[in-house]
């Protein structure tokens, strides 16, 4: 089986794409890092790639609001080209403000009746920036990049991550259609792994600041398509593809495989 | 039509900005019942349709899920709609003139609606009740804006039209300077904010009246912008006559003779083996890395802007000095930042501040802002920093800030040749930070704010993002012979400097403006960031041409290198400026200055007996104290992760949280060798004797790169003097005098001094007499290397029953300690530093880090033994008891308070596991070393003396303690 292709898009202020071309390269894949200048000249050219990625940073520099313009770039040039690469069968990965961009392109989560959207990332409750480690716990079955996964730790990095719904109903809807993915979690008190992995819905309980980093309802870091092939993440799961990436390597035992490999791994193995 | 949008949290979402305005608007004292709604919004000029405008609201600058929203012209009530009664509108802009970026890119998104916007700006919108109208005035003069770049407008907006700036119409200015005598000369130099002194003034009209022409305005101005102390550093590379209590020395070129002395010397004996590339020559000094690449390092100051407008003042200085890197050799990728910053305290109150200061708290939170605005948006990591407080930065806040880059080894060197194409590329060329290169030179006063705010800039981050991503591209490709960055002095300084042994000619017609009215002579020396000036190949410019405008990037030949040695300017075919190269670069008339050094008295400090002392209230207050507590609020406000390859974080241990001594990175995904980055700074020993406080900076910043791992043998450092008025003999002894230190002690330890920068005249005059100087503060940063970041140690405590080392000899030396601070004494002897035993001590701990038998490691630093194994506890959340009675001393007799709060340097804790015991100590041989304790499970901190117990205090109150400070 030939290596998957992967696109990892550039913008302006995109700004993580080199570290995620890696870690898909070290996961088995060939990743192209491609400039959004000539996506919009030929749309086309997603054909040549089995997995779309829209990597963090600051696209546009989250001027106006985080991932705004780069999202009305996308809705206003590439929906046609997106949907068909999707119904391809095909792969789309959004890590931080790539989450952001999509999400708020409408390209994860379905609107409502009336069109409009339901849910968004917005300013974290602390109101800034912020680079912590978090505990996660794995909700969806579904999500294609999440197999085999209960838990992970990964750094966060973002001031606009919170997740929010349209109002509090929604929340249910899209966990019970299993579009909720990834949620924080409390650590135990070894601080090793999470207090509540396997909890069965664990976007019911608020988890506290720091532990939910940003304030997201129903605890969510990550939401994903019906069909679990689209998949965006406010956490960087490239900042952990080595051991030395923990914040702890030195005093705990290794994390092996790193956690963040473990998603890049999953997308490399739904083309094997 | 000029449309007005208007965005507020929707109904039952917080509004988060109102609450903070009312919470600092108690904390200013304006008490009673008055209420804030806060907005922000868009002015848009264009032919809209309401319907136009209602789409961009809904997908362009709104979330509908988040917030509501208001549209009309400007003039239409609706927009006055208070949103609770009676409440009236207050509307904050940038300046006309002043960077907008999210308006800029606002624009470009309207454009990709297919449609057309003739201007866009940004504001926010207050609304309040219930204030005086003084309360109401003090609110926005100290919370809501900054004059130096905004605007207020109480009420509705009094314009339909956004200000474009107006056409320029050319006419040459020459400056009468031939018949002026100095009373006149030196009118001009201060009136023209030329800040020249007399000798160089009268120096340029002879050189004119030989001439036998009078300058031209954009003439006088290149010369001031050369020979300013900002772009050649005069004092400190000039002649100096300095005199101490030892001796009496002839400098003719004091940097040159002193840490340039030290460097060379040190290259000498490693002969074969220097791992040196290029030193105080480019941007940014060059070091060896690995087989493919070397490192660069540059850190600057942006000292004065900072104090007038801390949030583009920090965010164009972390901005400008990412272009260093960049703009050294032929263009190296920033891969990590610095941040150091020196402020007064944060609690002072609002009725101490001289007129003209903003509050430390302020400067603060803006610096912080524009730092991590700007690095983060860069993509580069900021892994380590410090912050100093002292109440004299209270006018003169200092922001250091530093980049490390790195560059491919075939790109290192660069050499413009005859007939290359002056290129300017990046950002576009407004009225922003007109004289910034000879104001920064100057003293703060408290009309600076007035006088200079056109210095003021803001800047973009991603404008500059764009500019590495295709700069890199195009040094690949082998598309130019030079690069340099337009820092001060704009294209004054970088065409100068690049073209200063060819000659240059610049039509200035050509430079791509922000807007219409700038003249001849402000092209020429604004300084408007994210621009950088390329020397490119004619037969190149095309294929770099259409590289950088597929990203998006606008590349410009303004000029072209000419081997004429001169600098010709011209403006639409008018000739505007004709220089010497040879008078700009070499005809500043050299000055000797004066130096005198005069050490303070030795006066012994008078300890308190030790009954009256109680240790554990003083740990608190250390470790609480500002210069030790926790820096999490700044530092996770730092992407310190980005570009993969973070592998020893600035914050450590079991719950991530702990102080490490240096961060640690692996530049190239694919291999596990490291940089380490650290520092070191300590101005509270400069009041006692400058030369000690160099030597402890030093030892500080070398010892924390040893902590973690790194090769003391392959460490780099840098030198930032930042220092009052040095035409004061006794202001420029105490500077020469550190110089020396560096010297010396840069050549004991092997570590080269490979950069460095000055910021002169850190002085804020109140009043005719009066004047505020900071303390010396001389900044050290580290670059160390080590082989496999996989062998790197952090601080944290790892297991109970491991035993804890101490290594280093302690003596008395409370002289500028955190412990006599917390305590009101003065004198005593400040730590000393002896050469040869910091270097075996360094080395022998690479050894025993190398060699895996230490668990963790930690310097001693500020608040000595006592903070240091506090320290390690509780990031490690396991306890620590140790003995002082074990502790290596200079003389027996020395008492437990300098046991525990002395700060002598070259010193450190280590972890070491049972079963490691013999072999670490068997590295320490001949060493100063003694095993202290152990770690234990109980989470208490434990120090004994004699059989006492001084301390015995669960881990969690010292970590409290520590954590609390500036948890905002």
């Amino acid at each position: 089986m030939a290596k998957p292709r992967v696109l990892v898009l550039r913008a302006p202020g995109t700004n993580c794409d080199i570290e995620t071309a890696y870690a898909f390269e070290q996961a088995g894949a060939v990743a192209e890092r491609l400039h959004i200048a000539r996506l919009l000249d030929r749309p086309a050219l997603l054909r040549d790639f089995q997995i779309f990625c829209v990597p963090g940073g600051f696209s546009y520099g989250d001027d106006v609001a985080a991932g705004r313009i780069l999202a009305l770039q996308i809705r206003h040039h590439l929906l046609p080209a997106i949907q068909e690469f999707h119904e391809q069968d095909r792969l789309i990965l959004g890590i931080c403000n790539g989450f952001q961009v999509l999400l708020k392109a409408g390209i994860i989560l379905p609107p409502d009746a009336d069109g409009k959207p339901v849910a968004t990332l917005t300013w974290n409750d602390t109101a800034r920036y912020e680079d912590r480690w978090v505990y996660l716990s794995v909700v969806s079955d579904r999500c294609v990049f999440l197999r085999g996964i209960r838990e992970l730790q990964l750094p966060v990095a973002h001031a606009e991550g919170k997740f929010v719904v349209r109002n509090a109903d929604w929340l249910e809807r899209l966990a019970h259609r299993g579009h909720v993915a990834l949620c924080y979690q409390m650590p135990d008190e070894s601080g090793r792994t999470s207090a509540q992995a396997g909890t069965s819905q664990p976007w019911q309980t608020a988890v506290p600041y720091p532990w939910n980093p940003n304030g997201s309802m129903g605890n969510v870091a990550g939401v994903c398509d019906a069909t679990g092939r689209i998949f965006g993440l406010m956490p960087h799961p490239e900042r952990f593809i080595d051991v030395t990436h923990h914040p702890r390597w030195t005093r705990e035992e290794r994390y092996e495989p790193p956690h963040g490999l473990l998603i890049f791994r999953n997308a490399v193995s739904y083309f094997e | 039509m000029l449309w007005e949008v208007d965005i507020y949290p929707a109904p039952g979402r917080p509004d988060v900005v109102a609450e903070q305005v009312r919470h600092d608007g108690l904390d200013l004292g304006i008490q009673g019942g008055w209420q804030v709604a806060a907005g922000r919004g868009y002015l848009v000029e264009g032919d809209f349709t309401h319907a136009q405008m209602q789409r961009l609201a809904e997908e362009l600058f709104a979330d509908p899920v988040v917030e509501r929203f208001v549209i009309g012209q400007v003039g239409d009530s609706s927009l006055l709609e208070p949103p609770s009664p009676d409440m009236e509108p207050v509307y904050v802009l940038p300046k006309p003139g002043v960077m907008d970026p999210v308006a800029m890119s606002a624009a470009a998104a309207i454009e990709d609606f297919g449609w057309h916007a003739r201007a866009v700006r940004t504001f926010r919108k207050y609304w309040f009740v219930g204030l005086s109208p003084s309360d109401l005035r003090r609110i926005c003069q100290k919370i809501l804006a900054n004059d130096a770049i905004e605007q207020v407008i109480f009420g509705a907006l009094p314009f339909r039209t956004l200000e474009q700036g107006r056409p320029y119409e050319f006419r040459l200015i020459t400056v009468p300077l031939r018949d002026m005598d100095d009373q006149a000369l030196l009118r001009l130099s201060r009136e023209g904010q030329l800040f020249l002194s007399l000798v160089e003034m009268r120096a340029i009209r002879e050189f004119y009246r030989s001439l036998g022409r009078d300058p031209t305005d954009v003439e006088l101005e290149t010369l001031a912008q050369t020979w300013s102390e900002h772009c050649s550093h005069k004092t400190l590379t000039g002649q100096i006559s300095y005199r101490d209590e030892q001796r009496q020395i002839q400098f003719q070129n004091m940097l040159k003779e002193t840490i340039f002395a030290a460097t060379h010397e040190i290259r000498r004996r490693l002969g074969d083996r220097d791992w040196c590339v290029s030193v105080f020559e480019d941007n940014a000094g060059i070091v060896k890395f690995d087989e493919d690449y070397h490192v660069v390092f540059k850190v600057e100051t942006h000292n004065h802007p900072s104090a007038l407008e801390p949030y583009g003042g920090a965010n164009t200085g972390i901005g400008g000095v990412i272009r260093d890197p960049m703009g050294t050799g032929l263009g190296a990728k920033p891969i990590c930042n610095t941040d150091v910053f020196c402020f007064a305290p944060p609690d002072i109150s609002h009725d101490e501040l001289p007129p003209g200061v903003l509050h430390p708290r302020r400067v603060m939170k803006g610096v912080v802002a524009g730092v991590r605005d700007y690095g983060n948006r860069m993509g580069i990591p900021t892994v380590n920093g410090a912050v100093y407080f002292d109440r004299r930065y209270l006018g003169n806040p200092l922001v250091y800030c530093g980049n490390v880059g790195l560059l491919p080894r075939d790109k290192a060197h660069k050499a413009a040749q005859p007939g290359d194409l002056i290129v300017l590329v990046g950002g576009r060329t407004g009225r922003d930070g007109i004289h910034g290169a000879t104001f920064s030179s100057a003293e703060l006063t408290t009309e600076s704010e007035t006088l200079s705010g056109g210095a003021v800039q803001i800047g973009n981050a991603i404008t500059e993002k764009m500019l590495l991503d295709v700069l890199l591209v195009a040094r690949d490709r082998a598309l130019y012979h030079a690069v340099t960055d337009c820092g001060a002095g704009g294209l004054s300084s970088a065409v100068g400097e690049m073209g200063r042994a060819i000659g240059a000619e610049v039509d200035l017609e050509r430079v791509p403006l922000k807007y219409e009215g700038l003249s001849y002579a402000e092209i020429w020396i604004s300084e408007a960031q994210e621009r950088m000036v390329l020397a490119v190949p004619e037969d190149k410019w095309p294929e770099l041409k259409e590289l950088f405008a597929s990203e998006g990037v606008e590349a410009t030949a303004i000029g072209r290198f000419v081997p004429t040695g001169r600098l010709v300017l011209r403006y639409q075919g008018h000739q505007v400026a004709d220089l010497s190269m040879e008078f700009l670069h070499r005809g500043r008339p050299a000055v000797v200055r004066e130096a005198v050094y005069q050490p303070a008295p030795s006066v012994p400090m008078v300890l308190p007996p030790e009954s009256e002392v109680d240790w554990t209230a003083d740990l608190l207050a250390i470790l609480s104290s500002l210069n030790v507590c926790s820096k999490e609020w700044i530092i996770r406000q730092y992407d310190h992760e980005v570009q993969g390859g973070s592998a020893v974080k600035p914050l450590v241990g079991r719950w991530n949280d702990g102080p490490s001594d240096a961060a640690v990175l692996r530049p190239v995904l694919s291999s596990y060798r490291g940089l380490v980055i650290a520092c070191g700074m300590n101005p509270k020993y400069g009041d006692h004797d400058t030369y000690w406080m160099a030597a402890a900076a030093i030892d500080e910043a070398v010892r924390n790169c040893v902590a973690v791992g790194a090769d003391p043998s392959r460490i780099a450092i840098l030198d930032n003097f930042c220092w009052g008025n040095t035409d004061r003999p006794e202001v420029l002894g105490s500077l020469v005098r550190a110089a020396l230190a560096c010297h010396d002690v840069a050549v004991a330890l092997g570590t080269p001094f490979i950069s460095g920068k000055d910021s002169l005249n850190n002085e804020f005059r109140l009043k005719e007499t009066e004047t505020i100087a900071i303390p010396p503060s001389l900044l050290i940063s580290a670059l160390g290397q080590v082989d496999d970041v996989r062998r790197c140690v952090t601080m944290d405590l790892k297991q109970p029953g491991n035993a804890i080392y101490i290594v280093g000899i302690t003596a008395d030396e409370l002289g500028g300690s955190h412990w006599a601070e917390i305590h009101g004494l003065s004198g005593g002897t400040v730590p000393r530093w002896n050469g040869e035993r910091a270097r075996r001590v360094f080395e022998a701990m690479h050894r025993a880090i190398t060699s895996g038998c230490v668990r963790a490691c930690h310097d001693l630093s500020e608040g000595g033994l006592a903070v240091a194994v506090a320290e390690m506890a509780f990031a490690g959340e396991f306890g620590a008891e140790i003995d002082l009675d074990a502790v290596p001393c200079a003389g027996s007799d020395l008492g437990p308070v300098a046991r525990l709060f002395s700060e002598s340097n070259s010193r450190f804790l280590c972890e070491v596991p049972v079963n490691q015991v013999s072999a670490f100590e068997a590295i320490f041989a001949g060493l100063p070393v003694a095993q202290l304790g152990t770690v234990m499970e109980r989470p208490s901190l434990v120090i004994r003396w004699r059989g006492q117990t001084l301390i015995d205090t669960p881990l969690d109150k010292l970590k409290r303690a520590w954590k609390e400070p500036l948890a905002w």
